[in-house]
């Protein structure tokens, strides 16, 4: 019996050619990306690497020198952005296992939270990062805020963008406080009491602000499930929507401000 | 220059003793001296028309070998009938018609004011319009020392995603996020307190009517941060010319944050003051 020979196994550079020279890889990176004709690291592809990247939103292809200096930043308002991020991702799985109810009797929310700690993998894991991280938020924006103010970096042409941070702050405080209550524990009832009592001293129409907040004349189930929608979906849509003009606005005034 | 020029001693005379300066007199006198030489030889004073002009300019060009066609600084197409009909020398524009065309871009004659389109032409959009340049970005003649954002922002910012990420996995893996017993409307806690960063509310809401406390001040307080950029008129950065606002808004930023430690640290059972060593910490974040 004639002895079976293998054909020879595709050396790496014939494996890369299949790979890359072909319709699909051809259509999703475009011509003078760096996965099509590899990066030497040169000006010309660090130039490319921004442009033909989905970052090329955020950043320019060139930024100040001086604003990569971490004493200056301190990457405050980067961090944020990235908690941000990071409590979508968690708050995301906490989806999964929640439900936004409080009858009396049927308190399923509490009763998730107890069982999404006890017997659910990564559970408190997430939890715990979902909790922590969203205080760190509210911490990050507000130094983020006394930074740029330091810094002087809200005068021309940048004032527009300082009073779409203050409502991004807002936004923040109120996404937290919204989350406060989702456990519907003890603390989360009281706290959102205390915070609610105060709004109904609002001018004028003080009672109606109330009532629309908490879908009744106290908190209760109706409630729960205004605020779960409020802090899953309107809230964090809200958000998106001035935090791309955030960003856009820092490109348009011209990138970072200073140096001083 | 070929020949000199002889001033005109009465214009010089009559400038000096108005009491121009001798240099003012000189000129115009020089000026007036050329203008009776010219007047003198016949030749016309005066800016010149458009057809005259053209006429003198086409067979120079025609020399040159060039086409006539588009001339001059206008920068919109002329409107086609203008152009085929009217013949002046390669598509320039009577004096008139320019007056026109001026009166219609600056919305003259009832009609509503287009740059570069005149108002009555066939084209239903501008050629080209003039934008300044700071009407579309901030642009900056002088070259500013900058870096490639790949690799050196982006390896900054990616070193600092991992140290905040493994900061929050670190915090979580070791302390739990607090829960504490069912939600029951009917017993209140001894300590009830907002979340932390309301905690400033609530501890003006020991000394001020809730109206007060609750909705005007940090009412009041957002709209003056709010406002910031637009009463601090000081154009420097620079944080010894703007000690005033950088004393005010250090002001504003300790006054919240005691206001924060107090409502969070120092307040206990039915909210009265106990100091945490004493008491215990009744605060949970």
């Amino acid at each position: 019996m004639a002895k079976l020979s293998l054909p020879k196994p595709p050396s790496g550079d014939e494996l890369k050619a299949s790979v890359q020279d072909n319709v699909i890889w051809r259509s999703i990176f475009r011509p003078g990306s760096i996965y099509r004709k590899g990066y030497r690291d040169t000006s010309r592809d660090r130039a490319l690497a921004s442009m033909n990247n989905v970052l090329y939103h955020l950043h320019p292809v060139k930024v100040k020198r001086h604003g990569l200096k971490l004493t200056y930043t301190y990457c405050l308002g980067g961090m944020s952005f990235f908690l941000f991020v990071l409590l979508t991702i968690t708050g995301i799985f906490l989806m999964f296992f929640y439900t936004p109810a409080a009858g009396a009797g049927t308190e399923l929310a509490y009763l998730n939270m107890r069982e999404l700690s006890a017997s659910v993998t990564f559970g408190n894991l997430v939890r715990n990062m979902h909790r922590w991280g969203a205080h760190l938020m509210v911490f990050t924006v507000f130094l983020h805020m006394a930074r740029v103010f330091y810094h002087g970096a809200y005068k021309a042409p940048r004032e527009f963008n300082w009073v779409v941070g203050v409502i991004l702050l807002l936004l923040t405080l109120l996404l937290s406080f919204t989350g406060y209550l989702l456990p519907w524990d003890q603390l989360a009832l009281w706290a959102v009491t205390v915070g609610t009592n105060m709004m109904g001293y609002t001018p004028v129409f003080g009672d109606q602000v109330q009532f629309v907040l908490l879908g009744g004349l106290e908190i209760g189930p109706a409630t729960l499930l205004r605020w779960y929608v409020l802090h899953v979906l309107f809230i964090p849509f809200v958000t998106v929507v001035f935090l791309a003009v955030h960003f856009w606005r820092i490109r348009k005034d011209g990138g970072i401000s200073g140096p001083l | 220059m070929s020949e000199e020029v002889q001033i005109d001693q009465e214009v010089y005379d009559r400038l000096i003793a108005e009491g121009k300066s001798e240099r003012i007199a000189r000129a115009k006198a020089k000026a007036a001296g050329v203008r009776k030489a010219k007047e003198a030889s016949g030749e016309k004073l005066g800016p010149r028309s458009a057809e005259e002009l053209a006429a003198k300019a086409a067979p120079a060009a025609a020399a040159a070998g060039g086409d006539t066609g588009e001339g001059g600084g206008v920068a919109t197409m002329a409107p086609p009938a203008a152009k085929a009909g009217n013949g002046n020398g390669g598509g320039r524009l009577s004096p008139e018609e320019r007056a026109a065309r001026v009166a219609a871009s600056l919305g003259k004659g009832g009609e509503a004011a287009s740059i570069g389109v005149p108002a009555a032409s066939a084209h239903t959009h501008r050629m080209l319009a003039l934008v300044p340049p700071a009407g579309i970005q901030q642009v900056k003649t002088e070259q500013e020392d900058k870096v490639y954002t790949w690799p050196h922002l982006l390896l900054v910012e990616f070193v600092a995603l991992l140290a905040m990420g493994s900061f929050v996995l670190l915090v979580s893996f070791f302390l739990d996020a607090p829960l504490g017993s069912l939600a029951n409307a009917n017993e209140v806690p001894a300590i009830n307190k907002a979340p932390w960063y309301f905690m400033g509310l609530q501890e003006l809401l020991r000394y001020f009517h809730p109206m007060v406390a609750g909705v005007t001040l940090p009412g009041v307080a957002i709209v003056l941060l709010m406002a910031a950029p637009y009463v601090d008129k000081n154009p420097s950065a620079q944080p010894e010319n703007r000690k005033t606002a950088n004393l005010a808004f250090t002001f504003f930023m300790v006054f919240w944050g005691v206001l924060v430690i107090i409502g969070s640290f120092i307040r206990g059972a039915g909210y009265e003051w106990v100091w945490p060593w004493v008491n215990g910490l009744g605060f949970v974040l």
